[in-house]
Order: structure tokens, then C-alpha cells, then sequence
């Protein structure tokens, strides 16, 4: 149920990641943000299972933190993909962690970068990569229309086409959707896509 | 094994704990570091034995982050400074981690504190020959602090401190010329205090400042250093010429 997928741009990737906190039938939350900034140029899109999601991503952000610390310096995306695909790795014929993640980040020496990491480690640079029931959808989309080097502009039209597309075809559709964009000068929200905004009670 | 869990650091029939007191011999003799609280702003300056020219001097740095928010600065052992250092960076992650929430100052210092007198009674171990100066903005109160770490395990907040070389000298100007700084003062009055002690010149200075606003340390160039290390030395001799102005005119 849980959609997340993202592409390379011209100097900058995108990310986008649905909003839902979903647990069996009952929807928690309309507004979880599942997109995490692990450091200032590098996004993380992470879907599974929630707890799981959370504390996987939050220790592989503060490995992140204390290399930068230890080092003087931050590592590459591809250094903090291969080591977030080594902890996963590592916990797999143990306890593994059912999480599957898109890391974005922007390295000044070779630019945009988008990995794609599920949850049995398996690790691939790519230019567009999608997770969930909503990838068949996205994926799709994305092949359709995606060429190397769009601008910003294209790149939100495409994102924008393949939410549409979610949404109309997917028969547990999630709402609303966040979008996340890193380049040269850092990882940010770029967007949310509300179709349903937060019930507030209504007025007797 | 055996022979490895019997105690280093025992008591004399006296109440001493020699080993302690010979780590603090060891950080008498290290380098010379003085840090300074101001109202916005905390600073470090250590002093810098002359570099061999071969030598990258990034790599010898003596004022080291923690965290974004939280500096060290150390007289002693260098290599025991470096596994303390990053056993504190370790605990500054995962305090990050298991709380959501960034270390206070206090908290860091507690830490290190704590760390220092488990070697010091522990077996076929010895302390760890260092003196720390912990500088940082608490997070949400955003109130500076510094600290002062030593080999027995003993910590507290200070308005300005020095250990190191010629500590006592140090501390005895900065106690008659404490007032509470902001700023660029502050730094002034740390380099002040450390130019008491080391060869005048931003090549045996390395000074560090981190100001509430800026967040994160910013090490000070040669060159500012220079600039500012000109600026006392022009203070001085004003002042001198003041003092010694008035009495040529009876």
C-alpha cells in the first residue's frame, strides 16, 4: 500500500513518498513524513514496516552524523548507501529489517545520485526506482516519460503524472503525498500533494 | 589473566592516589589551553608548539567538534585524548538516537567526567593523562557553558579556565581580567590570556570560537589570528604609553 519512488535529474533528484500511517484497517495518520534528511545533502525514502522504518533509518542517520564527526568530513551517498545496504545485510539472517529504502543525495564531484535499496540488501544505482503496489503504476509512468538530465519543472510534471496515475488506478490509494528534492544546495521539502486534508470536527 | 585484574591506582596510607596525581603532572607539562564564556559566544584557544614544516597542520588539530553544538579542547596525552574523544562522539550520536534530542553541555562533560574516574579505579588500567575544556550552547535554552574535565574524574562550570602549561599563570590574569564579554571581545580576551604564556603570533595560536547564532565551530585563520594578536599588542602599548605620558609632564 505504501508508494515511494523518486528519478535523477539535471543536477538534483527527486523523491516521492506517500503520507499514510496505515496499521490493518485503520488509517493513523494522513501526514507521516517518510521522507528522512540523513545529512544535509542526502534524502532518505524509506517504506515497510513502521517501527522497523523509523529505527533502522534514525541509527543509519546517526552512523552518518558520527563519521562526519570522527572524519571532518561527510561521506559520499554511494558510502552511506553501501553502508545502510551492509547493515541490512548484516541483520538479515538474524533479525532482518523490513524496510526498503530510495537514498537521494548530491555529491560535488558526481552529482545526483538515486540508490535503490530493499529489504533483503539488495543495492542498485539507478536513475528511477519505485517500491510498493504503487510502483507498478510509477515505474511504469516514469519509463514512459523519463529522460536523462530534466529540469526541475519536467521532473515535477512526471511526479505529478505518476501520482495521478496512483491514485486513479490503485484501489487503496493513499491520499496525500510528500515530495523531496536534493541538489548543490541541499536537501529539502519541495512539496506536499493533499487530497484530503486533516478531518477537523465538524460544527453543531 | 590473572595477573592483569589487580589495581593500578591504589591508595597511599596517606590518602593519595599517586597514579591520579602523576596523570596530573603528565597534563602540567602538555600545551597550554584556555577557554572563555562569554554571553553569546564560548572560545577556545590552544596553544601550537611550533609545526615541523613537513607536517599537514589539518591533520594536528587541537580543538576538536563533539557535536554541532558542543567543542573540546585538551592539555595532556594526545592518543588518550583521541579514544576519549570518540567514545564522547559515539555518546553524542546515540544520545541523539535514544533521546531525539542533542546532549547538553553538562550532560557531555558528565560523561567524559564519568569515563575518566572509571580508569581510575579499575583494574590493570591507568587514567587517562588529560585535562579537558568542554565549551558548547545548551539546545532549546541555547545558554553557553564550559567545562573543565580532569584525570581524577572531577568536572565544573567555569567563567573562564586554563590547564595545561603555566595553567596557574593563565588563570591568575584571567582572574583579574574577567568581565563578562560578547563577541569578538570574548576571543580578545582569550587570546589575552593564552599570549601570557606562548610566543605572541598566529602560528603558535589555534583559536576556535562558536556563537549562538552561527551554531558550529569555526576555527580562526592565521591570519585573523595575526590581526587580532596586532590589535592587543597596539592595546598594550597605548596603555603603556598612558601610564608613563602623564608623569613626563611634571
Amino acid at each position: 500500500m505504501e508508494c515511494v519512488f523518486g528519478l535523477v535529474g539535471n543536477g538534483f533528484a527527486i523523491v516521492a513518498a506517500d503520507t499514510s500511517a496505515v496499521h490493518s484497517i485503520l488509517l493513523h495518520k494522513n501526514n507521516e513524513d517518510k521522507i528522512m534528511v540523513l545529512d544535509s545533502h542526502k534524502l532518505v525514502a524509506a517504506s515497510g514496516e513502521p517501527g522497523d522504518r523509523v529505527q533502522f533509518t534514525e541509527y543509519v542517520q546517526k552512523n552518518v552524523s558520527l563519521y562526519k564527526f570522527r572524519n571532518g568530513i561527510p561521506l559520499t551517498t554511494a558510502a552511506a548507501a553501501n553502508f545502510t545496504r551492509g547493515e541490512l545485510a548484516t541483520a538479515l539472517r538474524k533479525n532482518p529489517y523490513s524496510v526498503n529504502i530510495l537514498m537521494a543525495g548530491y555529491d560535488n564531484e558526481s552529482g545526483a545520485s538515486l540508490y535503490y535499496i530493499d529489504y533483503i540488501a539488495t543495492l542498485h544505482k539507478v536513475d528511477k526506482g519505485a517500491f510498493g503496489y504503487g510502483s507498478y503504476f510509477s515505474l511504469s509512468t516514469m519509463d514512459r516519460h523519463y529522460r536523462s538530465d530534466m529540469s526541475v519543472e519536467e521532473a515535477i510534471e512526471l511526479v505529478d503524472k505518476c501520482i495521478l496515475e496512483i491514485r486513479s488506478r490503485l484501489v487503496v490509494a493513499p491520499p496525500n503525498f510528500v515530495i523531496k528534492i536534493v541538489d548543490k544546495d541541499g536537501a529539502r521539502d519541495y512539496a506536499w500533494r493533499q487530497s484530503v486534508k486533516d478531518v477537523t470536527t465538524a460544527v453543531v | 589473566m590473572a595477573r592483569y585484574d589487580r589495581a593500578i591506582t591504589v591508595f597511599s596510607p596517606d590518602g593519595h592516589l599517586f597514579q591520579v596525581e602523576y596523570a596530573l603532572e603528565a597534563v602540567r607539562k602538555g600545551n597550554a589551553a584556555v577557554g572563555v564564556r562569554g554571553t553569546d559566544a564560548v572560545v577556545l584557544a590552544v596553544e601550537k608548539k611550533s609545526t615541523p614544516k613537513l607536517q599537514d597542520s589539518r591533520s594536528a588539530r587541537k580543538i576538536v567538534s563533539l557535536d554541532n553544538h558542543i567543542a573540546l579542547a585538551c592539555a595532556g596525552l594526545k592518543a588518550d585524548a583521541r579514544v576519549l574523544i570518540n567514545k564522547a562522539r559515539i555518546e553524542c550520536q546515540s544520545h541523539r538516537l535514544t533521546l531525539e534530542d542533542p546532549v547538553t553541555v553538562e550532560y557531555i562533560t558528565r560523561y567524559i567526567a564519568g569515563l575518566q574516574q572509571k580508569y581510575t579505579q579499575s583494574g590493570g588500567v591507568r587514567p587517562f593523562g588529560l585535562s579537558t575544556l568542554i565549551v558548547g550552547f545548551d539546545p532549546y535554552t541555547r545558554i553557553p557553558s564550559l567545562y573543565q574535565t580532569d584525570p581524577s574524574g572531577t568536572f565544573s562550570a567555569w567563567k573562564a579556565n586554563a590547564t595545561g602549561r603555566n595553567s596557574n599563570s593563565i588563570r591568575e590574569f584571567l582572574e583579574k581580567n574577567y568581565k563578562e564579554t560578547s563577541g569578538q571581545e570574548t576571543v580578545k580576551l582569550a587570546i589575552r590570556a593564552l599570549l601570557e604564556v606562548v610566543e605572541s603570533g598566529g602560528k603558535n595560536i589555534e583559536v576556535a570560537v562558536m556563537t549562538r547564532e552561527e551554531g558550529g565551530l569555526r576555527q580562526l585563520e592565521e591570519a585573523e589570528i595575526d590581526a587580532i594578536v596586532a590589535e592587543i599588542e597596539a592595546e598594550k602599548a597605548a596603555a603603556e604609553a598612558a601610564k608613563k605620558g602623564p608623569s613626563k609632564e611634571t
